[in-house]
């Protein structure tokens, strides 16, 4: 094994490099490197809205923002991406993106069923937009396109990765309700169209028949002793 | 965007791991004994460091030791002067108060629904929005031993052993029995976890698990948890108020037992009074409060103000004087140091190596004995040091693929290949660096089977339950992985049930007051609490000290 240097050289950072964001218009001077959020309250702000796991998994905090000379509209998550010098950005506080209400137990999964909540699916016309408009880059058309024609396995699998941020349905110009639809194809698929695990059953089976009962009281009333001999006994099943 | 990956100087670095890795991948690394993790945790766990806990002076724990950033809460002011506080006008007058919107507090208000409360007579109260919380950033997994191979008894015996035996062993049992219905009912609810073709679950280990017992759905199994909730609880039309904590608990001083809440509009100021039946703590953990210095894992929110709510109120804290540092933090890009990089990449494979590509501890150890050693590298000079002083050890990414083969870690860990390609750092190809982050509060406010409050002498107080990890008990001294979100699902469908059976038992509404409140005043003052220091915070400040020099509070 060969020997690696232990010491990284620590760079010097006595002044930070600052950059120049425009927040909701107003220019903020802030070090280069922070997120969007950290940016925000290094120049004073204190969130409430548009922020919530700050890890890039609750959709709390959809940015949209302009570069200098450009005209094109991008968009962020401001827990994950970086200010970059002449950003112009707004957090957005709220998406509304209504949803309808629905009984999964009685639902049928079949083709209209989706369609027939969501009407607005049948205006979609593949723009393409709502794709190149997702922070996590998933293929939302391609979703909503699989929905159309009944293939909600398809719909499901592709929209998995959703955090419901709403900004699809922000550029959308069909005007469609993304992330509450895909809530409800997920659900359908889970429900209807997932095979079920059996061995789940076999084991609720076996705790309802009181098959564990005697076990657990003899390791409740156990000592810690005869706990740490358990533990340190345990045969520990090899990866797969 | 700054899609710079890693500076020349920690690249060169990583041909040390890629040189070990043949051979790491031939020889598993050998477990460690109890001897052996109790010496490490004893030497270099953050729990063990002298100076960061003291004894509280005030409540009905006073003596009890807590960590220090516990103690600033639990001996602060409250927010409000109950003499300002209108309880004559009741705002809300339901059965059920729920007070927080992660799995617990939903899971809880569905739970009641379904045992015969109306849904029109709960109420729900969150911070922030309706599901912001920290089940959804919970990647890894759930725990429920549903295989053949496995049994509730193993699940057991590996929570009692992974909480260092100081769990409370009944709970532990709802735990481990109750988590197959669970999965039963997140079927039935329509939630999607990742499946083998024939319908069986693909289940993976844990650290200090003895069985594959993990649950998941992808590295989003949180939030495909939360989001099923969230939808069934929308589609019942149950009340809530996003954006609006409750900021105390309301007491009938004729049994000392809770009879609502106070809660506090975050955009108005305005305050509200709530008149409940049964309330439901649901609050969550503390991570933002940075105990002993760490960066957090946690969401915005995680303030511990149930904690201080229910303490105020008399309930008994538990374990409130260890946390869980969870081993892999981000240590670098330094925008997402002490997010998580989920325990799932280790179940996987993944393996963590030092500066000279040595690994120095079998990945699926318990989570603290885990942390322990790479604070240990670190502090020896094996660690890597990052451009911003922050330090870290390498989790070898690449070795899942290698292992599982090519396309694994895109498809199981789509959320962590995310994270680090918006940063320019390619998973599949490099390892990252990865140090401790404040992850999990262990203990909190005692709970029983029924997940009701207890107070220090056992009895519990009256119509008042948590769930989650607010509740202390289940995990010991150091939870295992996956054993929250089961944590959350079987104490707050217990605390739904509870409540429902309370609203039954309770037929006359119980009186509200603010006398506990008092009380806990007058013990503040003889001890001379500082003026400025008040709880619960429920939002951490982190605005520019250059900002806060200058700010003028007039608007």
């Amino acid at each position: 094994m060969s020997v690696a240097s232990v010491t990284v050289s620590r760079r010097e950072i006595l002044k930070p490099k600052m950059v120049k964001i425009y927040v909701m218009g107003r220019e903020y001077l802030v070090p280069e490197g922070l997120t969007i959020h950290k940016a925000l309250e290094y120049a004073g702000f204190r969130l409430i809205r548009g922020v919530g796991c700050r890890g890039g998994f609750c959709g709390a905090c959809a940015t949209l923002y302009r570069k200098p000379g450009e005209y094109k509209l991008r968009i962020a998550l401001a827990c994950q991406n970086v200010v970059e010098d002449g950003m112009y950005l707004v957090v957005l506080p709220y998406t509304p993106i209504p949803r309808v209400k629905y009984k999964l137990e009685s639902l049928k999964p079949d083709v209209g069923l989706v369609l027939k909540l969501y009407p607005e699916i049948a205006r979609c016309v593949a723009c393409n937009t709502c794709t190149k408009a997702c922070p996590q880059g998933l293929q939302v058309m391609d979703a909503i396109q699989a929905i159309k024609r009944g293939d909600l396995a398809k719909a499901a699998d592709l929209t998995f990765d959703c955090i419901a941020c709403g900004i699809c349905s922000m550029r959308c110009p069909a005007e469609i309700r993304h992330a509450n639809i895909f809530h409800l194809v997920r659900r359908i698929y889970g429900k209807y169209m997932s095979p079920k695990p059996r061995h789940l059953e076999d084991k609720i089976k076996e705790i309802e028949q009181g098959k564990y009962r005697e076990e657990l009281e003899k390791l409740k009333q156990a000592s810690v002793d005869e706990l740490k001999k358990l533990y340190a006994s345990r045969v520990i099943e090899p990866e797969e | 965007m700054s899609m710079c990956g890693y500076p020349s100087e920690i690249k060169k670095l990583i041909k040390y791991v890629e040189e070990t890795r043949e051979e790491r991948l031939k020889k598993p690394y050998r477990r460690l004994s109890l001897e052996e993790r109790e010496k490490l945790l004893k030497e270099w766990h953050p729990d063990y460091k002298p100076g960061t806990k003291r004894p509280l002076r005030v409540g009905v724990c006073k003596g009890t030791v807590v960590y220090n950033e516990v103690a600033d809460l639990l001996e602060a002011w409250p927010l409000i002067d109950p003499d300002q506080i209108d309880l004559s006008k009741v705002d809300y007058d339901v059965d059920v108060l729920v007070i927080g919107s992660g799995g617990a507090g939903l899971a809880a208000a569905l739970w009641a629904i379904y045992s015969g409360v109306s849904p029109d007579a709960v109420l729900l109260v969150t911070k922030l929005r309706l599901g912001d919380s920290n089940t959804v950033k919970a990647q890894g997994g759930i725990q429920a031993a549903d295989r053949p191979e496995d049994s509730p008894i193993l699940h057991f015996i590996d929570t009692v052993g992974g909480g260092l035996f100081a769990n409370k062993r009944d709970l532990v049992e709802a735990l481990v029995t109750d988590m197959p219905f669970i999965m039963k009912w997140l079927e039935d609810l329509g939630a999607m976890f990742d499946k083998n073709p024939d319908g069986s679950y693909v289940e993976v280990s844990g650290g200090g698990a003895c069985r594959r017992r993990l649950h998941c759905a992808r590295d989003y199994t949180g939030l495909e948890i939360l989001r099923v909730l969230r939808e069934e609880f929308l589609n019942y039309d149950v009340p809530y108020l996003e954006f609006t904590p409750a900021i105390e608990l309301l007491t009938d001083p004729e049994d000392g037992g809770v009879s609502g809440a106070v809660l506090y509009n975050l955009e108005t100021g305005e305050y509200y009074v709530a008149s409940a039946k049964a309330v439901i703590i649901a609050t969550g953990g503390a991570g933002r409060l940075h105990i002993a210095g760490f960066p957090t894992s946690n969401h915005y929110g995680a303030t511990m103000d149930g904690v201080v709510m229910g303490y105020r109120a008399g309930a008994n804290i538990v374990h409130l004087d260890t946390f869980q540092f969870h081993p892999t933090g981000v240590a670098f890009p330094e925008a997402i140091r002490g997010e998580l990089i989920t325990e799932k990449c280790r179940s996987l494979g993944a393996q963590l190596v030092n500066v000279h590509g040595e690994q120095f501890i079998h990945q699926l150890e318990t989570r603290d004995v885990v942390s322990s050693t790479i604070i240990k590298e670190c502090a020896e000079g094996r660690g890597i040091i990052t451009p911003t002083g922050a330090m870290g050890v390498w989790l070898d990414m690449p070795m899942i693929d290698m292992l599982r083969g090519p396309g694994t870690i895109k498809k199981a860990l789509p959320a962590m290949y995310r994270q680090f390609i918006r940063h320019g750092i390619d998973i599949t190809q490099e390892p990252v660096l990865t140090y401790p982050t404040l992850h999990y509060q262990n203990g909190g406010i005692e709970i029983d089977v029924f997940s009701r409050v207890l107070r220090p002498n056992g009895e519990p107080i009256p119509r008042l339950l948590a769930a989650g990890e607010v509740g202390g008990g289940v995990h010991g001294r150091n939870r295992l992985m996956g054993n929250s979100l089961a944590g959350i699902l079987v104490f707050g469908r217990r605390a739904g049930i509870t409540a429902a059976k309370t609203v039954k038992e309770t037929s006359t509404r119980p009186k509200l007051s603010l006398k506990h409140l008092e009380k806990y005043i007058e013990e503040l003052k003889s001890i001379g609490v500082p003026r400025e220091r008040s709880s619960p915070i429920l939002l951490p400040d982190y605005r520019g000290e250059k900002v806060l020099l200058r700010s003028l509070r007039i608007f």
